[in-house]
């Protein structure tokens, strides 16, 4: 399984203090994203497996918990939201 | 339609049609000092009619329709004439205004600056928004708040202020009679005395003013004040705002700016003078 | 208010330059009926790059966002159909004006759109239910009354909404109800229908056309009409009519869609054969039923439109059933009319 992001000129990405709000041009919706959702989003502009994500992510973002099960719960999340294609 | 009234608030034109007169005879005389529509030609059209044709005489009621309508809105019966037809071209701002960012707000404005005061029904923005009007304020709306989308201003809609229960005795000591619409007794929203924008605010409604403070008021608690954070702020605001998704990008830059740019408090207050006191201390 | 409103909209669209005559009080007539037919965006699209009134500019300025908006939120809609869709291999076409924005028509072009209609195989209907219930949709209304005559009857599963995005899709398999007396063949529509870039299919153009005449003259009491009237004319102007009687025939709906050019030509100048240009004794009232919209936006002559609302119901049902289904409905659901006593 794929999973591709947007490319970057498809969202307007603001970081804000409790969260990153993030326009999603094709859909006109506005999400409010915690990490690791937007820099999964950031990372997937190009397709990965979900173990190269965790990869990427933990070399790019030092994120400490590189929880799998986690990891898959929020690409789910960011599937059904629209934002993130698995193919 | 039998009766007709055409008006511009800010930069809104409505054009009222009437199955009655009296509405209508209401509205042009608290209006009396309002320019009308640009060119002739109204941005929206709003009907106040009867439910049923023999509703026109019998237990005379007033159904709201116009460009925008809400399908399960009940009637109001004639003597509340006035408070459908404010309800009327609110729900015209409300789902089809896109000019600016709507935000459900009041703002007052003193030397090119704004005070922009968030909150629902009972928070107090719109007795908020006339007293400081009494207190060298110009009062710029009570029901919504403008925002440019490219210039980030605040823009007026002074409609007549909505008034409601204790808040119309607070202020008929500060206003004379001249300036206020009929009682309105016992409507779903309580009492309700319409309120007419002083003459300053009435001749400045083509005047913007820069945002300067975002306030989200809280009425009946003691005193307190409490920074809100952008992310918070963004949130309540769209909630606050009919028409952020219609906006889209629009929408979303301009309220990432206002939040990004301007500070924003939480106020609590027991009463207006106390609420007056806490934005005397906040506004430099 | 003059009875001749509505013909000042059509004419309009007709002819955009007639709008530099107008005076304020015609443009706020010819804008509030424009609104009322749901027709505001197409009219401002007509009129882009005409002079008009500083005030109306920025009314129409409005409504050409507006339908862009609407466009953008019908295209994601359909793209998450497709998402949602795609494991089952099925085709599914895009009807309406999700479809006519999808494949870049004129008929799309300011348009104002609704929900998302698909069309898909009767015979896998009960997967795509399933999928679309999987991916988030749920259903709109409880009343299992209303749920049985639907499934059994109608060309369309009951209405489905997403829960996180709070927009409608309609899934239909085929384009007029069972119990009509037309039966279009749906198969054929699907067989017929055009892959476009992003896997979606929209109906071929003669059956796009055949499934506007469906639903403006053989499905519903005509309210809406000249909206869909409208639809008609940019196909008919886009594709001609070469085939088209054939096509029609196929379907049973040549009666229909004629009518509905006939009435394209009348009230918006499409071109048809000089051969189709026949009078017709009903097509008047059609007209008329049309054209029931006034200056202030209210639909007028309540006769017309009560007739062509008793039609609506006949044509979708055997009397029989009509009479059941007014009865049921009148009296309550089974559970209720016990209560009633």
């Amino acid at each position: 399984m794929i999973y591709r992001a947007p490319p970057p000129s498809a969202l307007l990405v603001e970081p804000l203090d409790a969260f990153t709000a993030v326009f999603h041009r094709p859909s006109g919706i506005t999400h409010l994203l915690v990490p690791p959702a937007p820099q999964i989003l950031a990372v997937l502009t190009e397709g990965l497996t979900r173990e190269a994500l965790m990869q990427r992510l933990a070399a790019e973002y030092d994120l400490a918990d590189a929880d799998p099960v986690a990891l898959a719960a929020r690409l789910e999340e960011l599937v059904d939201a629209g934002l993130i294609r698995a193919e | 339609m039998r009766h007709r009234f055409d008006v511009r608030i800010g930069p809104a034109g409505f054009r009222v049609g009437s199955d009655w007169r009296a509405p209508v005879e209401q509205l042009a005389a608290l209006y009396s000092d309002y320019p009308k529509p640009e060119n002739g030609v109204p941005d929206f059209t709003v009907r106040l009619t009867a439910p049923r044709p023999w509703r026109r005489w019998l237990r005379p009621s007033v159904a709201i329709a116009g460009d925008y309508m809400l399908p399960e809105a009940a009637p109001l019966p004639l003597r509340h004439g006035l408070l459908a037809a404010e309800m009327a071209m609110n729900l015209q701002m409300a789902l089809g205004w896109r000019r600016h960012l709507l935000l459900h707000a009041s703002a007052v404005e003193k030397d090119g600056r704004a005070l922009v005061m968030s909150g629902e029904s009972g928070a107090g923005k719109s007795t908020l928004a006339a007293l400081l009007a009494t207190r060298g304020w110009r009062l710029m709306g009570d029901e919504f708040a403008l925002v440019h989308p490219r210039t980030g201003d605040v823009h007026a809609f002074p409609r007549l202020v909505s008034l409601k229960n204790e808040s119309v005795a607070a202020m008929a000591a500060e206003v004379g009679e001249a300036r206020w619409g009929p009682l309105l007794a016992g409507t779903p929203k309580g009492d309700i005395r319409h309120l007419v924008p002083g003459p300053a605010a009435i001749a400045a409604m083509d005047t913007p003013a820069r945002p300067m403070l975002l306030v989200f008021p809280r009425f009946g608690f003691a005193p307190a004040v409490r920074t809100v954070p952008p992310s918070e702020a963004f949130v309540r605001l769209t909630q606050a705002s009919t028409n952020y998704t219609a906006l889209a990008e629009d929408g979303f830059k301009a309220l990432h700016r206002l939040v990004a740019e301007v500070p924003s408090v939480a106020i609590d207050y027991p009463d207006g003078a106390a609420a007056l006191a806490l934005i005397d201390e906040l506004v430099p | 208010m003059s009875r001749r409103d509505a013909e000042l909209l059509t004419r309009v669209l007709r002819e955009p330059d007639v709008a530099g005559m107008l005076g304020a009080d015609e443009w706020t007539t010819l804008l509030t009926v424009a609104r009322a037919e749901q027709l505001i965006g197409t009219l401002a699209c007509r009129l882009d790059g005409l002079p008009v009134p500083h005030a109306v500019s920025a009314i129409l300025t409005d409504a050409r966002a507006n339908a862009e908006e609407g466009r953008r939120q019908a295209l994601w809609e359909a793209e998450m159909a497709r998402r949602a869709l795609a494991p089952l291999g099925l085709p599914v076409v895009l009807l309406k004006g999700t479809a006519f924005v999808a494949a870049g028509l004129a008929a799309g072009q300011g348009r104002a759109i609704g929900d998302c209609d698909i069309l898909v195989p009767r015979e896998h209907i009960d997967a795509v239910e399933a999928a679309l219930l999987a991916a988030g949709w749920e259903w709109v209304k409880p009343d299992p009354y209303d749920d049985d005559y639907y499934r059994r009857w109608m060309h369309e599963l009951p209405p489905l909404i997403h829960r996180e995005r709070d927009r409608m899709i309609d899934v239909h398999h085929t384009i007029l109800p069972l119990t009509a007396r037309i039966a279009p063949d749906a198969a054929a529509l699907i067989e017929g229908s055009v892959v476009l870039e992003t896997g979606l299919r929209v109906l071929s153009p003669h059956d796009m056309i055949v499934h506007a005449a469906a639903h403006l003259l053989a499905d519903g009491d005509l309210a809406g009409g000249l909206r869909n009237l409208w639809d008609i004319h940019c196909l008919l102007g886009e594709f001609g009519v070469e085939g088209l009687c054939e096509r029609a025939q196929h379907h049973g709906l040549w009666p229909a869609v004629w009518r509905a050019a006939r009435l394209a030509n009348d009230l918006f100048g499409t071109t048809i054969p000089d051969g189709w240009r026949v009078r017709d004794s009903a097509d008047p009232l059609y007209r008329r039923r049309l054209l029931a919209r006034d200056g202030w936006g209210r639909q007028t002559r309540p006769l017309t439109r009560l007739g062509f609302y008793v039609r609506s119901h006949w044509l979708r049902m055997p009397p029989a059933m009509l009479a059941r289904h007014l009865w049921i409905k009148w009296r309550g659901s089974p559970a209720a009319s016990g209560r009633r006593g």
